[in-house]
């Protein structure tokens, strides 16, 4: 295993005044890219925010708290669903905008209930909630008809509602944001969800949440009930998830079946594997880079979108074991570390590259016997 | 066992209890008492099912019969989370500490439910000043030998500030010079604090060990000081030729 050391900083601990100056130069670059970008970019990125809340409830709940969970657009559905139906039927955005919230920390509280006070394995939480997602989508595409009614909106199944209404200004209500400002507020919540995410690791619920991860037998001998803890994350989660959802529908604007969808939810796995899992600001680069690439592969005419992608996972999952910004935070640490490195490439071609000889821990220990 | 225990003297006490994997009894019948303020040795050969009777004084796995009782409660079916709330301090043969994170977050966590996030901090200090841990606080627990694993885990449990300290096995790994350090520090905290200790190391146990008891086959073989069960015929027996008892 190779540590980078150099720009390691413990979770637990307050981030030091160098993240905080990183925090600023992020929000500074976002708030500036409306005056110098084409406005299409703008619109294209304004998607961005919601998808990298989305990865955040993810990366949260699997980096820092061991919950992998594979449904987090189940959330992120709701979330986009609940604010659309709600907007379109009270004329009002900001509350809607609570309720998205709301709506996805519920639903995470409830099937976060009956799978961790459940007590069920690690494997089947992540299967369930995959299952959950796929069973929330086949419910919406199923109400096509004009009986599926709430209030005076139309859920319109495999279509989707394309109505989302616009965010307006929460004291204004009369006065919407425009293209600019939509962009500034979904990057001021996105930075502001990373730094809550990042803070609430610093305390006492955030320390033994890394507790569980680590050892969750040993927390609860501690005296921590570990279920109040991880169903309190998972709802967490949900919430970002929604308030993600909400941006999101916004943004297209759209609230489809495809939220809730299996392809949705693989691309939550590629954006925190890719960026980094175990730190917060790698999903949030994960979505940036892969749907950027995704862009860019379409005006390349890459047919393949999808098999390339896959490639990228592979390649990261084999070589960048713990994602794109953990590596490139360890470089200095590598540097210093260059045995390691070699160490760890050898250890790599013989495990992966080596094909004739077969996958070598098998070969041992088949050998010991006659 | 002639001694007559006053029953409110019981710290800890079984009845009748048994335990069974598959078709093998683990814990066959086992009745068994413990003073507050004791420092109590569990000895026996490998197998003799000190562990499992460990791990049912401490709720982590439940009796197939019998009882458990602590301070005339019974725990045998209680959560993981309220056996420490209760007072009980566990440290497993396994350690059980966190790997990823500091000595310092260790000792936290295990501080922090007892103290509360404040008096958290000045306990982890004191901790890290009595293990004499402070060099290594900010280091990963991952990175460190065995027997300062051990240490650390020792830390926790007397974060914790429990009634009775259960300790399977603390010495497993341990050079002779931690092995000795271990043993001083048993008895410093027995002062106020009751412990029962499984070991498998006669000589540690010759260091510390006050009463004495004996398991053979998921039962208990003898029970008294360590002087007359080392004269004891049929311990000998169970022992002669694994470990130099005598
Ligand atoms: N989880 C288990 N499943 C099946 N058998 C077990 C289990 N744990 C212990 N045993 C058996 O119970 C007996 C007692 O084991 P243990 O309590 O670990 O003994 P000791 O700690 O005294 O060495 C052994 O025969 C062991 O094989
Ligand atoms: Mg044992």
């Amino acid at each position: 295993m190779i540590h980078g050391v150099a720009l390691m900083q413990h979770s637990s601990e307050r981030p030091k005044w160098w993240w905080w100056v990183f925090v600023a130069a992020l929000a500074a670059f976002f708030i500036t890219m409306p005056f110098h970008l084409e406005i299409f970019v703008i619109l294209e990125m304004s998607r961005f925010f919601g998808m990298a809340m989305l990865a955040l409830s993810m990366g949260f709940l699997w980096g820092f708290s061991g919950i992998l969970s594979f449904g987090q657009t189940a959330f992120f559905g709701l979330g986009g669903y609940g604010f659309t139906v709600l907007a379109l039927n009270t004329g009002e955005t900001t509350g809607s905008v609570f309720f998205a919230v709301a709506l996805g920390a519920a639903g995470a509280g409830i099937l976060g209930y009956f799978m961790i006070y459940g007590r069920i394995s690690e494997i089947y939480l992540s299967v369930i909630t995959l299952v959950f997602t796929l069973i929330l989508e086949k419910g919406i595409r199923a109400t096509s008809g004009d009986q599926y009614v709430i209030g005076k909106v139309r859920l319109n199944g495999q279509n989707g509602i394309p109505t989302v209404p616009q965010l307006d200004v929460p004291w204004n209500p009369s006065v919407q944001l425009d293209i600019n400002w939509f962009f500034w507020v979904g990057a001021v919540l996105m930075i502001l969800v990373y730094i809550g995410l990042r803070l609430i690791l610093t305390t006492p619920f955030g320390r033994v949440l890394v507790g569980i991860r680590e050892n969750e037998r040993r927390t609860e001998l501690l005296g921590y009930d570990a279920r109040r803890y991880k169903l309190a994350a998972f709802m967490l989660a949900g919430g970002v998830a929604g308030l993600g959802g909400a941006l999101y529908a916004i943004s297209i604007p759209l609230a489809h079946p495809e939220m809730f969808s299996l392809g949705r939810a693989a691309d939550v796995i590629m954006w925190v594997l890719v960026g980094g899992k175990g730190t917060l600001i790698g999903p949030i680069a994960g979505v940036f880079a892969i749907e950027h690439f995704k862009g860019w592969l379409g005006t390349q005419g890459v047919g393949q979108v999808t098999l390339v992608l896959g490639a990228v996972l592979i390649l990261f999952v084999l070589v960048f074991h713990k994602g794109l910004l953990p590596s490139i935070g360890s470089l200095p640490g590598l540097w210093l570390d260059r045995a390691a490195i070699r160490e760890q490439l050898a250890e790599f071609v013989q495990h992966h590259l080596t094909w004739r000889s077969g996958p070598p821990r098998r070969r041992r220990r088949q050998g010991g016997r006659p | 066992m002639s001694e007559v225990v006053r029953e409110d003297a019981v710290i800890l006490e079984t009845r009748a209890l048994e335990k069974r994997f598959g078709g093998v009894s683990a814990i066959a019948g086992v009745d068994f008492a413990l003073r507050r303020g004791e420092l109590r040795c569990l000895i026996g050969p490998n197998g003799a099912g000190k562990s499992t009777f460990f791990k049912m004084l401490t709720a982590q796995i439940r009796p197939s019969k019998g009882q458990v009782l602590f301070d005339g409660r019974d725990i045998s079916r209680a959560h993981p989370h309220e056996i420490s709330r209760l007072g009980i301090g566990i440290k497993n043969q396994v350690p059980d500490v966190y790997d990823g994170i500091t000595v310092d977050e260790n000792l936290w966590l295990a501080a922090h439910p007892r103290h509360g996030a404040r008096a958290a901090r000045a306990k982890v200090d004191d901790i890290l000043d009595r293990l004499e841990l402070r060099d290594i606080r900010w280091q990963l627990l991952g990175a460190l030998a065995h027997g300062q694993r051990q240490w650390v885990e020792f830390g926790m449990v007397m974060a914790l500030e429990p009634k009775i300290i259960l300790l399977d096995e603390p010495t497993a790994g341990m050079s002779i010079e931690e092995t000795n350090r271990t043993a001083a520090l048993i008895r410093e905290v027995n002062r106020t604090t009751t412990i029962v200790v499984v070991e498998h190391d006669m000589q540690f146990i010759r260091q510390i060990a006050d009463i004495v008891t004996v398991f053979h086959q998921g039962r208990i073989l003898a029970e008294d000081t360590m002087a007359r069960i080392q004269a004891n015929q049929a311990v000998r027996e169970v022992y002669l030729g694994t470990s130099g008892l005598a």
